[in-house]
C-alpha cells in the first residue's frame, strides 16, 4: 500500500478541569486526559471508523488534528508535515484539503444565512479571486451532486429537514475538493431511514472523488457499514485498531466484545433470546 | 435552471409577519410615526416660533394663556407667554435626539465590545469585563451632573454623559449571547474551514445577535429619554431657547398651582405616548424575534 496521507503518533490532549476534591480558596485543577497517547494511520481513500463510549475522546481526537482543540502533545503528520506545527497560514492552505462534517444538522449551518451563502463560505475563504457567477455555478453543482434540487440555494436551513441540512453540511465540506473529510457522528442525530441515505451518500462520494474519511460514531452497525478498518477508544487510549471485519467479528479486547454484544439487533425474537442468555448468565455469576 | 429558484423565507422574514401580527406594537409603531411626523411637520403650522414672547400674554399666563385657536397658541403658553405648541415640538425632537442617539452609541460600542470579550476570551475577556464592572459601580447620574457644571451645560455634554453609560448594559447582554453562539456548530465549521476571526465575528456573531440587540436597544431609547427628562427636570440638561420634555414638565409641574395644567399636560401627553410607544415595539420585537421564549 501507498504512503499514508495522515498519520498521528501519540496524540495526547489534557484539560485543566476543576478539582472539587480538593479544597482551598483557589480552585485547584487537575489533568483531565480526554484524549491520552493515539496513534494510528489513513491511507488515501480509506474509511477509518472512530467507535467508542460518548466521553471518550473521539471528537476531541477529531478537533485537535484540525487544530481546533489544542494538543498537550504528539503529531499529526499530513502528507509528511506535522499539523501541529504548521503556522497559521501554512495551516489554512491544509484546512483547504481537510473539512469537517458535524454531528447537529440544523446547528451547524448558520440560521442567518441561505443554503447557497452557507455552501459558498470555504470558496469564499480560499478562492478569494473567484467570480460570484462562478461560485454560484459550483454550488448548484454541489447541491446537485448531493442529491438537493439546486432551485432552493435562496432558501434558509430551518426550512429543510434535518437530512437535507446534513446534505448541505456535506456540500460545504465537499466543495473545496478535500483529500480528507472528518465526520464528527455525522449521522447520530438523524433518523434510521435518513442515516442510510446519508452514509450512502458519503460512501459513493468517496468512491467517486477517492477522499479518505474518518468516521466517528458511536453507532456499530453504522461504522462496520462504511468503514474499511475500525479504531475503538476507550478513555482516551486506542484499546483495538483493525480491518472492519476482523474489529467487529472477532474482537480481541473484551470493552470491543462488550461494545458489541450492547448493539440491538433489529429482530424481536433474536433480541429476546440474547436477553435471556445475559440474564441467564447474570444469575449463573 | 434560475428561473425555477425558489425564493428563501429569512428569519427576518418571518419575525416582520409576526411583528406586524401584534396589534399592540403596530399601534406603537403608527403612534411613534406620528408624532416625529408632527415634531417635523408640525413646526409649518405654527403661528409663533419657539422663542418668541407674545407680550400680551406675558405675566398673566393663566388668564390669558389658555389654549386657544384664535391666539394661535395651540396648546397655550408657558408663564413667560412662549408659545408651547413650538415648545413641546421642540422639545419632542430634543428628546428623540436623545434618546436615538444614546441608544445608537450603546448598540455600536456595546455590540463591537460584547462581541470581542465574548469571542476572544479568556485574559483579554476577564480584562475587558472587568473594566464595565468598574464603570457601572459608579454613580452615573452623578458623573452627568458633574460633566454638565464643571463644562457647561450643552447638547454635546449631554450626550457624551449619556453615551458614557448606556453602553455598559449593552456589553454584558451581547457578551453573554456571544459566549453561547461562539460555541455553536456553525461557528466552529467556519474555523474549521480558516474563515479568520474578524469574518467569523462579522458574519456569523453579530447577524445572530442584532435581534436581542435591536429588542434591548428599542427599550433602551426610552430609557435614555427618562435619563435625559430627569436631568433636565434638575434644572441641568438643555439650554434655553432650546427645551426638552423633562424640562417642560419641570416648568409645567412648577407654575401647576397657578391653575396652568395645560403646562404640564401637554408635554405629558407627548412624553407619555411616546414612551408606551417604545414599551410596545419593544415587546413586539421580542416576541416576534425569539418565538420560543413565548
Amino acid at each position: 500500500m501507498s504512503e499514508p496521507i495522515l498519520s498521528v503518533r501519540d496524540m495526547k490532549v489534557w484539560f485543566d478541569v476543576r478539582d472539587d476534591e480538593a479544597g482551598g480558596i483557589f480552585p485547584k485543577t487537575k489533568k483531565l486526559k480526554a484524549v491520552d497517547g493515539v496513534s494510528f494511520d489513513l491511507m488515501p481513500g480509506e474509511t477509518l471508523g472512530i467507535v467508542g463510549e460518548s466521553g471518550c475522546g473521539k471528537s476531541t481526537l477529531a478537533r485537535s488534528i484540525i487544530r481546533l482543540v489544542k494538543a498537550t502533545s504528539g503529531e499529526a503528520i499530513w502528507m509528511g508535515r506535522d499539523l501541529l506545527k504548521l503556522s497559521d497560514a501554512d495551516m489554512l492552505a491544509v484546512r483547504k484539503d481537510i473539512q469537517m462534517i458535524f454531528q447537529d444538522p440544523l446547528a451547524s449551518l448558520n440560521p442567518r444565512m441561505t443554503c447557497g451563502e452557507i455552501i459558498a463560505e470555504p470558496l469564499k475563504t480560499h478562492f478569494k479571486g473567484m467570480g460570484k457567477a462562478e461560485r454560484r455555478e459550483k454550488v448548484s453543482m454541489m447541491l446537485e451532486k448531493v442529491g438537493m434540487d439546486p432551485a432552493q440555494i435562496n432558501r434558509y436551513p430551518h426550512e429543510f429537514s434535518g437530512g437535507q441540512c446534513q446534505r448541505i453540511g456535506i456540500a460545504r465540506a465537499l466543495i473545496t475538493n478535500p483529500k480528507l473529510i472528518i465526520c464528527d457522528e455525522p449521522v447520530s442525530a438523524l433518523d434510521v431511514s435518513v442515516q442510510a441515505q446519508v452514509v450512502n451518500l458519503l460512501m459513493g462520494l468517496q468512491e467517486e472523488l477517492g477522499i479518505s474519511l474518518l468516521f466517528i460514531a458511536h453507532d456499530l452497525s453504522v461504522v462496520k457499514h462504511i468503514s474499511d478498518r475500525i479504531m475503538v477508544l476507550y478513555f482516551g487510549n486506542v484499546v483495538e485498531i483493525g480491518t472492519a471485519q476482523q474489529v467487529i467479528e472477532d474482537p480481541q479486547h473484551e470493552y470491543t466484545q462488550k461494545l458489541i454484544a450492547s448493539v440491538p439487533i433489529p429482530d424481536p425474537r433474536k433480541e429476546m433470546e440474547r436477553r435471556e442468555i445475559r440474564r441467564a448468565k447474570r444469575a449463573a455469576s | 435552471m434560475n428561473t425555477s429558484e425558489v425564493k428563501g423565507r429569512s428569519l427576518w422574514s418571518d419575525a416582520r409577519r409576526r411583528f406586524f401580527q401584534n396589534k399592540a406594537a403596530v399601534a406603537g409603531l403608527i403612534a411613534l410615526t406620528l408624532i416625529v411626523l408632527i415634531s417635523f411637520i408640525g413646526p409649518f403650522f405654527a403661528v409663533w416660533s419657539n422663542e418668541t414672547i407674545d407680550w400680551d400674554v406675558m405675566g398673566s399666563a393663566a388668564t390669558l394663556g389658555q389654549p386657544s385657536f384664535a391666539s394661535g397658541h395651540y396648546f397655550g403658553t408657558d408663564d413667560l407667554g412662549r408659545d408651547l405648541y413650538s415648545r413641546v415640538l421642540q422639545g419632542t425632537r430634543v428628546s428623540l435626539m436623545v434618546g436615538v442617539i444614546g441608544a445608537g452609541i450603546s448598540v455600536l460600542v456595546g455590540t463591537i465590545y460584547g462581541t470581542v470579550a465574548g469571542y476572544v476570551g479568556g485574559r483579554t475577556d476577564q480584562i475587558m469585563m472587568r473594566i464595565v464592572d468598574i464603570l457601572m459601580s459608579i454613580p452615573f447620574m452623578f458623573v452627568i451632573i458633574l460633566l454638565l457644571v464643571v463644562f457647561g451645560r450643552s447638547i454635546g455634554m449631554l450626550f457624551l454623559g449619556i453615551g458614557l453609560l448606556s453602553w455598559l448594559d449593552m456589553s454584558r447582554i451581547v457578551r453573554g449571547q456571544t459566549l453561547t453562539l461562539k460555541n455553536k456548530e456553525f461557528v466552529e465549521a467556519a474555523r474549521a474551514t480558516g474563515v479568520s476571526t474578524t469574518t467569523i465575528i462579522r458574519r456569523h456573531i453579530i447577524p445572530n445577535l442584532l435581534g436581542i440587540v435591536a429588542i434591548y436597544a428599542t427599550l433602551l431609547v426610552p430609557a435614555m429619554i427618562l435619563t435625559e427628562s430627569f436631568i433636565s427636570f434638575l434644572g441641568l440638561g438643555v439650554q434655553e431657547p432650546l427645551t426638552s420634555w423633562g424640562a417642560l414638565i419641570s416648568e409645567g409641574a412648577g407654575t401647576i398651582r397657578y391653575d396652568t395644567e395645560w403646562q404640564l399636560i401637554a408635554p405629558l401627553i407627548f412624553f407619555v405616548i411616546t414612551l408606551f410607544s417604545f414599551f410596545f415595539i419593544g415587546d413586539g420585537l421580542r416576541d416576534a424575534l425569539d418565538p420560543k421564549d413565548r
